[in-house]
């Protein structure tokens, strides 16, 4: 069910970031959504990608480092609280949250949440009993 | 089975070994004095006489070579012989200073092939190998020494010499080497490049390498072995001795054996000059006992280690030295401790990095700073910043306990350190200590 992301490892300074999205437009593949953790010395960029195989294998030609981690994607409602209903969900299970952000899909009356937690089945189970829809890869290579 | 290219002298006892040091060394220092004016000169200095040098246990008494002294007398000031009678010349990359140059004659181009010839037995080579020979060829002594080797033994030599690495893999997989002869650090390379040209291991016929000319550590070893599918050996050797093959590693990858019918090894505190006992590390000093052309007496060698004598599980009685721990000349002085590269390299490979980094020293408001840039790999990496920054951290920790020192970790992405083809820029030292 989980979706695949890619994490990129950058170093932090001029033109990093240039390169590697130059790379990945060069391959044909689409950034659906992006997210960069960094620190003085380096970052860590996060994508969920079009094309999966296409990124892995450009960046691999050109020398990147990166690695693939599944990761939940739970659809939002744009509503005040919608947000607040899965972390407290989140919460009540005792789940921690090792990073999140969110990206617009197709309906723009929702947002894709991607989530990074210890246990993606979990997870995914916990939050359609609380309601919500997970999305999966399928739904992100139709967007 | 073990096969020995000289047998009788590489399973000689100790007696046997002495005995030829003592008569060869009378014979060179006798011929040092009445040939170069350079060791008469230092004699008379301290008022010894060829005839005070009896066996090997007056060594001691004679005075140290260093590279000054090759440097004051260059270019041809150190040679023992005519001219007529040098029939090669080597020399020096000059790349810490000025070059050195030299001198072989036929004769000791028959000791350097053999010697070269036991290192590749050593290693189960014989004249079904293919030996690939990627040390630069040319005034380096790299290329032609384990040429030399090879061809003594009948291998097929092909001598690719140093650069065009993806040609170097075309031709490993190719003419299906067997044995490849370079820098640990050029072996790495190979490594790399075979991964991203997409060709695995398993499609090259390698079964040996031979790798030396700068320091390397056993992790590194490891991970060369892992990338090309063989066994790594050591080889030691320096131009103003001979070139590769003074001393040479064995089927045990522990230390190298010291070809003792040629060369003598001496350890000594590289402050005081005095000599030390097996098993203490110090300076390497070597003395030719055979070499023609260009014979030295206790050559300051620069390179630290330790020498051990007794027989070796392979059957040689040679004295074994390690594999050089460093160079006093590499070693860094940072806030008053003593660094070697290669003990940063142990705690890089042993936290999962790669042999690729830099060191760079600096000074700033008069503290020694010291930043080691290190490559990050796909195994070291995760998409968890938490995870990544925990790692970054045991790795400071590990060198701060190994070193004593703080040093500024900076991970960087794969290959952004320039990759040599000969020896690896370990070290960048900004600061300006006048």
């Amino acid at each position: 069910m989980a979706i695949k992301q890619l994490a990129v490892f950058v170093e932090n300074k001029h033109g990093s970031l240039d390169e590697i999205t130059k790379i990945l437009a060069n391959a044909g593949v689409d950034i659906r959504a992006l997210s960069i953790s960094e620190t003085q010395d380096f970052g860590i960029l996060r994508m969920i990608v079009s094309d999966l195989e296409a990124a892995k294998a450009t960046l691999k030609e050109n020398q990147c480092v990166y690695t693939v981690t599944e990761v939940v994607g739970v659809s939002v409602p744009d509503t005040p609280g919608a947000m607040a209903g899965v972390i407290r969900i989140l919460s009540e299970n005792n789940i921690n949250l090792e990073y999140v952000y969110a990206f617009l899909g197709a309906s723009h009356d929702s947002a894709c949440v991607i989530l990074r937690v210890a246990d993606n089945a979990l997870t995914e189970k916990l939050l359609e009993e609380g309601g919500y829809h997970v999305v999966s890869d399928p739904f992100i290579e139709k967007l | 089975m073990e096969k020995y290219w000289q047998k009788e002298i590489e399973t000689a006892s100790r007696d046997e070994i002495v005995a030829i040091q003592n008569k060869r060394l009378k014979e060179t220092v006798r011929r040092v004095y009445d040939n170069v004016e350079h060791y008469r000169k230092k004699m008379d200095e301290i008022g010894i006489k060829p005839e005070d040098i009896n066996s090997i246990d007056d060594l001691h008494k004679l005075p140290f070579s260093y590279k000054q002294d090759l440097r004051d007398t260059y270019p041809y000031g150190m040679f023992a012989v005519p001219m007529k009678d040098v029939v090669r010349l080597h020399a020096s990359s000059g790349t810490t200073g000025k070059q050195i140059v030299v001198g072989y004659t036929k004769n000791d181009l028959d000791v350097w092939a053999d010697i070269c010839a036991r290192q590749l037995y050593a290693v189960g080579a014989d004249e079904n190998d293919m030996v690939h020979v990627s040390y630069g060829y040319g005034l380096f002594t790299g290329g032609f020494g384990l040429h030399g080797g090879a061809e003594r033994i009948g291998a097929t030599i092909i001598p690719v010499s140093s650069g065009n690495t993806n040609r170097q893999v075309t031709i490993l997989k190719d003419f299906r080497s067997t044995v490849l002869c370079c820098t640990p650090s050029y072996a790495m390379f190979i490594g790399e490049t075979l991964k991203q040209m997409g060709i695995d291991k398993s499609e090259l016929c390698l079964k040996a390498g031979i790798f030396g000319a700068e320091p390397w550590t056993d992790e590194m070893r490891q991970q060369i072995e892992d990338l090309l599918g063989l066994k790594a050996y050591d080889i030691y050797g320096l131009t103003e001795i001979m070139g590769p093959g003074v001393s040479y590693g064995c089927n045990m990858q522990d230390g190298m054996h010291v070809n003792e019918d040629h060369f003598i090894i001496e350890v000594i505190d590289p402050d005081t000059g005095e000599v030390l006992p097996d098993g203490e590390q110090g300076e390497i000093v070597f003395t030719t006992l055979t070499k023609e052309a260009f014979p030295i007496i206790r050559y300051r060698t620069r390179d630290i280690g330790v020498v051990t004598r007794g027989k070796c599980e392979c059957g040689r009685t040679f004295a074994k030295m390690s594999k050089p721990r460093g160079r006093t000349d590499d070693m860094l002085i940072i806030r008053g401790v003593n660094v070697f590269p290669s003990q940063i390299e142990t705690v890089l490979i042993r936290c999962g990095y790669t042999a690729n980094y830099q060191i760079i020293v600096d000074r700033v408001n008069n503290l020694d700073t010291v930043e080691v840039k290190v490559e990050m790999t796909d195994e070291a990496f995760t998409d968890s910043m938490a995870e990544l920054t925990k790692r970054e951290r045991t790795l400071h920790e590990e060198m701060k306990s190994l070193l004593g020192i703080s040093a500024k970790v900076t991970l960087v992405p794969p290959r952004s350190i320039e990759r040599s083809i000969g020896k690896a820029v370990r070290t960048i030292d900004k600061r300006k200590l006048i």
